[in-house]
């Protein structure tokens, strides 16, 4: 969903989020539907923040604990009356999820093995090149899919040794490697290598897509055998009950029991309600799994796809978005598609194709999605005969996330680091980056101001205390200055896949200049030097398609590359005549007569006479609608995604007030408020072809195009590593023994066993309080960008920590008293800022302290301060390498 | 006369998030000093503490917790000048340098203020202060310049939650009135607008609407005029300005002193 579209919603559920707070712009469409038809406002939260001083509902809970929470509002909803009779949740999660799906008779849920999934075993799967995946365990997940279903669980963690297999490895020791594997083993099964086979022969590659088709998953439409994903979530979540949620979160039953209420009476056909989240959610050992849990819970709900309705994803920074569109991320190439890999089936185009492409769905297309993005990288010089430049593309080895790459360099493992908008040098057990930093040959950092990881060889604390010496620190450092965001022409992708451009200003001052632009003399540079090679591996760089000169001859004379061209390559255009621009992704061919780097962002530079991004149309006040005159919003320019679901199974609109987009018979096709989310001329009653490939294995109300089986997922049977249920873990240091199960934490964690990272044992004495971090409105994460400016170090100026009154008095510290909290990785200090907006919680049957403090500091700037991030451990989520920054253990004394 | 301008701030859908304070302070180009701001106050998020020559908004935190924590909440208000239709300032001001304008709100003319401070007394809300860098009395000019030319007052321009919304004083009233009956019938009966009508001060054009005692918010529940004690108050005007022109011509012998020994003369 999109921030604006909080505007409909009847009753909106932060969490995991401080939205007033970090988002106060978007924060405006929650209080516009509070005040003025009257929305509720829920905030769940550790502490009581600026978000909750707006909220109809407060509800503490202790840090780490979102998932028991959550997990209890499932089982409150299975449990309703309400629920159970309204027929408009019946039809949702019978229609438009996994609900009456049918799961193999090998899966172990969490209820049968003591709170781990069937498959668990030892990890083995790290590439001899690259030993920093940090995985303790993992799962053989093959029995976690449908009974003979649609999906292809391809088994392991991606990105490692053995992804691909079938139940190999598990014979083998620790550390041990499985002979003649280092190609990534190639297809593990006679439909897959039958489908390689056929994508040999090269494009169209529909032959191959077909192969790869499995038979329909089993289904059960009453809802009422015991292997329906249905009574398995039912199962699951039977245990999570109110007095079990208060034991586990300390959060009050009755306020628990009154926010549940609140979201159900604010569900159904005539009202939405939504769920707002950001980085708190993110930054644990299962956040990922806190995710899937509000997404299980809104589609039992029925607020998925509908107006006021949705998981909102708050991301943190401008532009992150765009950076995971156009991905800075190392596992993914642009347009969600998978990185080439050297420890996967991913040895040649055709193993590729046949590896990552879901033969139904929309996905289907993969193959011309794929094949135009090669073009984009390498143009002319790509062709059928060569794979289309595919064996020129680098190929990952591993994990490599900011947590391995900060490992790895400590292991001298990195020789040089272009650090580009970022200060680890403050973050992540920041004294560990610092180390990995001084092993460095050399450190590129661009940047507005010389912050903490330009300066970390000159003034760092370890400096400062004579620990190390500035002249034994061998890496050379480079700072680049940046220009700021009205001094170039640009893009912002945000928060709701909305790009919107942006005109250049004024000239950067000096030497300052884009991001883009040192991408883009780097790049030439390189191409110069590799000019004339004959080496096999350098060939990519040499057929690198790199045309952005600046037809401004004063841009041309700063070196700054022109950002429609970049933006070109990303919407594509025809390879046989390239000024002519693609309109869709629906031209993208798989034979290499179209270029197109992102697929998804197809059609916001239709022709060189319109981008799209630059509209400012909004519409009128008063009118229904969702501004599609304003911006551009990936794909197609739909504001809301599988907005099928906002009509009913015959296309009928669930209800006058929450219409959106519905069939018009008399056109006979979809209509309504935005861009149907679904073939325009689909009838409802549309029946799925058996065994068709793409769009037409879908019937008229498989309204979640993008999955292979046109539903929701309820039941997660692939794709996730860590299981296919969210489950309560607690965080990988805690204060308690996790009330719901005897096992304590993920069993997939991610957890870099290294000197200086040492965790906290269950319980440990010594460290009595949970600590949570977190980013306030004045400043700006690292604070690379806040603490230079005066005005706004003024508004907070030093470094704190909240905690309450109750824990004040046990330690004997005043407000505004000089204090030190320690981990077990660091101490810091900051001053005590005693307030009841924090409060003891009472968990399972012991009174826990929570204590907060902003991560804003570092040692230069106007304002600085000790680095909250000197504390935090480098461990994760297994899916996506986050750390867990918002809940480990400390202790605060007076300093 | 234009109509009458002002704001209203409703401090139930204020965040806290201190852009009125940033925009006004950037549109105003006013400095960050190197004064008490530079740490804490350790009261709540308040680290402005106050409105004064070089803050002409200022977020008041307001944290309201039982020991139990079942009842509470935490009130943030942005406060700023009044504007009041009778205004003492205005009244006092013995160089004629605070003014109304054709928007009905008050301006002190900076180049015709000598910086005798009369009007700091005079300002029931303490509003006024002295600018240290210009040395003159300043406060929040209601955006004068950007409503000449015909643009909305910076700080209600960045607020995104509309706690503060500027417009036509008649306008403005209405919809605060609506907004009060809103917050009765969802029961918040301590709902009540502060200066909205002419008791106040003939009323204030940039008036508020509090859930509480205008003293939880700082703001004296009845703001006097000064006039009460006009005649002895223009005497000491008067010897005030005369102390004033003394002093001044004294600190400019002690600046011109002064500056032969600062080489950055940072006074400007």
């Amino acid at each position: 969903m999109y921030p604006r579209a909080m505007e409909d919603s009847d009753c909106v559920l932060v969490m995991g989020s401080n939205m007033a707070e970090n988002h106060p712009v978007a924060f405006r469409w929650p209080m516009k539907a509070k005040v003025e038809h009257g929305a509720k406002l829920i905030h769940v939260d550790p502490r009581f923040t600026r978000t909750s001083a707006m909220a109809d509902i407060y509800a503490p809970l202790r840090a780490g604990s979102d998932i028991a929470f959550l997990g209890g509002l499932v089982n409150f909803v299975l449990s309703s009356e309400r629920w159970n009779q309204d027929p408009f949740f019946r039809t949702f999660v019978t229609t438009y999820t996994n609900a009456a799906t049918i799961v193999s008779p090998e899966f172990r849920d969490t209820e049968d093995l003591d709170g781990v999934f069937s498959g668990l075993m030892a990890y083995t799967g790290d590439a001899k090149e690259w030993p920093f995946n940090g995985f303790i365990g993992e799962y053989e997940a093959s029995s976690w899919q449908y009974a003979g279903g649609k999906t292809r669980n391809r088994g392991r963690i991606a990105d490692t040794q053995h992804s691909g297999e079938q139940q190999s490895g598990t014979d083998r020791k620790d550390g041990e490697r499985d002979p003649g594997r280092e190609d990534g083993g190639g297809p593990n099964d006679e439909q897959s290598r039958r489908a390689v086979q056929i994508a040999e022969s090269g494009p169209p590659y529909d032959r191959m897509v077909q192969a790869l088709v499995k038979p329909p998953e089993q289904r059960d439409d009453t809802l009422a055998d015991p292997r329906s994903v249905l009574q398995i979530v039912r199962r699951h979540f039977a245990r999570y009950t109110p007095e079990m949620v208060e034991e586990v979160t300390g959060c009050p039953r009755d306020t628990f029991l009154r926010v549940a209420q609140t979201l159900l009476d604010n569900s159904g056909a005539e009202r939405t309600s939504s769920i707002a989240y950001a980085v708190a959610w993110t930054q644990h050992t299962y956040g990922v799994q806190i995710i899937s849990c509000a997404a299980l819970l809104q589609l039992l709900l029925g607020n998925v796809g509908r107006p006021g309705a949705g998981v909102m994803a708050l991301r943190g920074h401008a532009s992150i978005q765009g950076s995971t569109d156009i991905p800075t991320l190392y596992h993914s190439i642009h347009g969600y598609m998978a990185h080439p890999s050297a420890l996967k089936a991913h040895a040649s185009l055709a193993e590729w194709l046949a590896e990552e492409t879901q033969p139904t769905g929309y996905w289907a297309k993969t193959p011309s999605f794929m094949v135009s993005y090669l073009k984009s990288m390498y143009g002319p010089a790509a062709t059928r005969a060569n794979d289309f430049g595919y064996d020129w593309h680098p190929k990952i080895i591993g994990d490599h996330s900011h947590l391995p790459m900060f490992v790895a360099m400590n292991e001298g493992r990195v020789k040089g680091m272009f650090c580009i908008g970022q200060n680890p040098a403050t973050s992540l057990n920041a004294k560990l980056e610092r180390s990995g930093l001084r092993k460095l040959e050399w450190l590129v950092v661009k940047d507005n101001f010389l912050h903490e990881t330009a300066m970390f060889w000159k003034t760092a604390p370890e400096i400062r205390a004579g620990e190390v010496a500035t002249a034994d620190i061998a890496t050379e450092v480079f700072f680049f200055p940046s220009s700021q965001v009205a001094e170039y022409d640009g893009s912002f992708t945000n928060t709701q896949r909305l790009l919107q451009w942006h005109y250049k200003a004024a000239d950067p001052p000096g030497d300052c200049r884009s991001d883009m632009y040192f991408t883009y003399q780097l790049g030439r540079r390189l191409k110069a030097l590799y000019a004339g090679s004959t080496l096999p591996r350098d060939q990519g760089f040499i057929n690198l398609v790199w045309d952005y000169e600046s037809s401004d001859p004063r841009e041309r004379q700063l070196g700054e590359p022109e950002s429609e061209k970049i933006l070109k390559e990303i919407n594509g255009y025809y390879s046989n005549d390239t000024a002519r621009h693609i309109a869709s992704a629906e031209d993208l061919a798989d034979d290499g007569s179209t270029s197109c780097a992102s697929w998804i962002y197809c059609g916001v530079y239709p022709s060189a006479a319109e981008n799209r991004s630059a509209n400012r149309q909004a519409d009128p006040p008063g009118v229904r609608g969702a501004h599609l005159g304003w911006g551009f919003a990936w794909p197609s320019n739909r504001r809301i995604l599988y907005n099928r679901v906002s009509a009913d199974p015959q296309g009928r609109p669930w209800s006058e007030r929450k219409k959106y987009v519905w069939w018009d018979e008399a056109q006979a096709k979809w209509v309504g408020l935005d861009v149907p989310d679904f073939p325009a001329t689909k009838p409802p009653t549309a029946q799925a072809k058996a065994g068709a490939i793409g769009m037409d294995a879908h019937s008229g109300t498989d309204a979640f195009i993008l999955k292979p089986d046109g539903v929701g997922w309820l039941y997660v049977p692939e794709g996730l590593v860590d299981g296919p249920l969210p489950t309560h873990y607690e965080p990988a240091e805690s204060v308690v023994r996790n009330p719901l199960y005897k096992q304590q934490s993920s069993p997939v964690l991610k957890y870099w066993k290294v000197d200086g990272n040492p965790l906290a044992a269950l319980a440990d004495p010594r460290f009595p309080h949970v600590i949570t971090t977190y980013r306030l409105t004045e400043h700006y994460l690292s604070g690379a960008m806040s603490r230079w400016l005066p005005w706004l170090t003024e508004l907070q100026p030093e470094s704190f920590v909240e905690l309450s009154p109750e824990l004040a008095r046990e330690k004997g510290i005043a407000n505004l008293d000089r204090v030190r909290i320690t981990s077990p990785r660091a101490s810091v200090h900051a001053k005590a800022l005693v307030t009841r907006r924090m409060q003891p919680l009472q968990i399972a049957g012991r009174r826990v302290h929570q204590v907060g403090m902003p991560f804003h500091w570092g040692w230069e700037g106007l304002s600085t301060g000790d680095a909250a991030n000197e504390m935090s451990a480098l461990v994760g989520d297994p899916n996506v390498s986050i750390h867990e920054g918002k809940a480990f253990v400390c202790d605060v004394q007076k300093a | 006369m234009a109509e009458p301008m002002g704001f209203f701030t409703d401090p139930t859908v204020c965040i806290g998030c201190k852009a009125c304070e940033v925009a006004c302070k950037q549109w105003n180009q006013l400095p960050a000093l190197d004064d008490e701001r530079r740490t804490m106050s350790g009261d709540s998020y308040d680290n402005t503490r106050k409105l004064d020559g070089t803050h002409w908004r200022h977020v008041k935190f307001v944290e309201q917790f039982d020991e139990d924590r079942r009842d509470g909440r935490w009130t943030m208000l942005s406060d700023v000048c009044k504007h009041c239709v009778r205004a003492g300032c205005l009244e006092v001001c013995p160089t004629g340098a605070i003014i109304r304008t054709e928007f009905d709100t008050v301006v002190i003319q900076s180049d015709a203020c000598n910086g005798c401070k009369a009007c700091l007394a005079a300002c029931p809300f303490g509003v006024i202060d002295i600018n240290p860098v210009s040395n003159t009395a300043q406060k929040c000019t209601l955006c004068y310049d950007r409503l000449q030319a015909g643009m909305e007052p910076a700080c209600s321009q960045a607020c995104p939650t509309d706690s503060i919304t500027f417009g036509p004083v008649r306008e403005l009233k209405e919809r605060a009135g609506r907004r009060v009956v809103q917050l009765h019938a969802a029961g918040e009966h301590r709902a009540a607008l502060y200066g909205a009508d002419d008791k106040m001060l003939g009323g204030l054009n940039a008036f508020f609407l509090l859930v509480d005692k205008p003293e939880v918010y700082g703001l004296p529940p009845d703001p006097k005029m000064p006039s009460r004690q006009l005649v002895p108050g223009t005497l000491l005007t008067m010897l005030g300005a005369l102390v004033v022109g003394l002093v001044s011509l004294l600190s400019f012998r002690d600046r011109r002193a002064g500056e032969a020994h600062r080489p950055d003369g940072d006074r400007s």
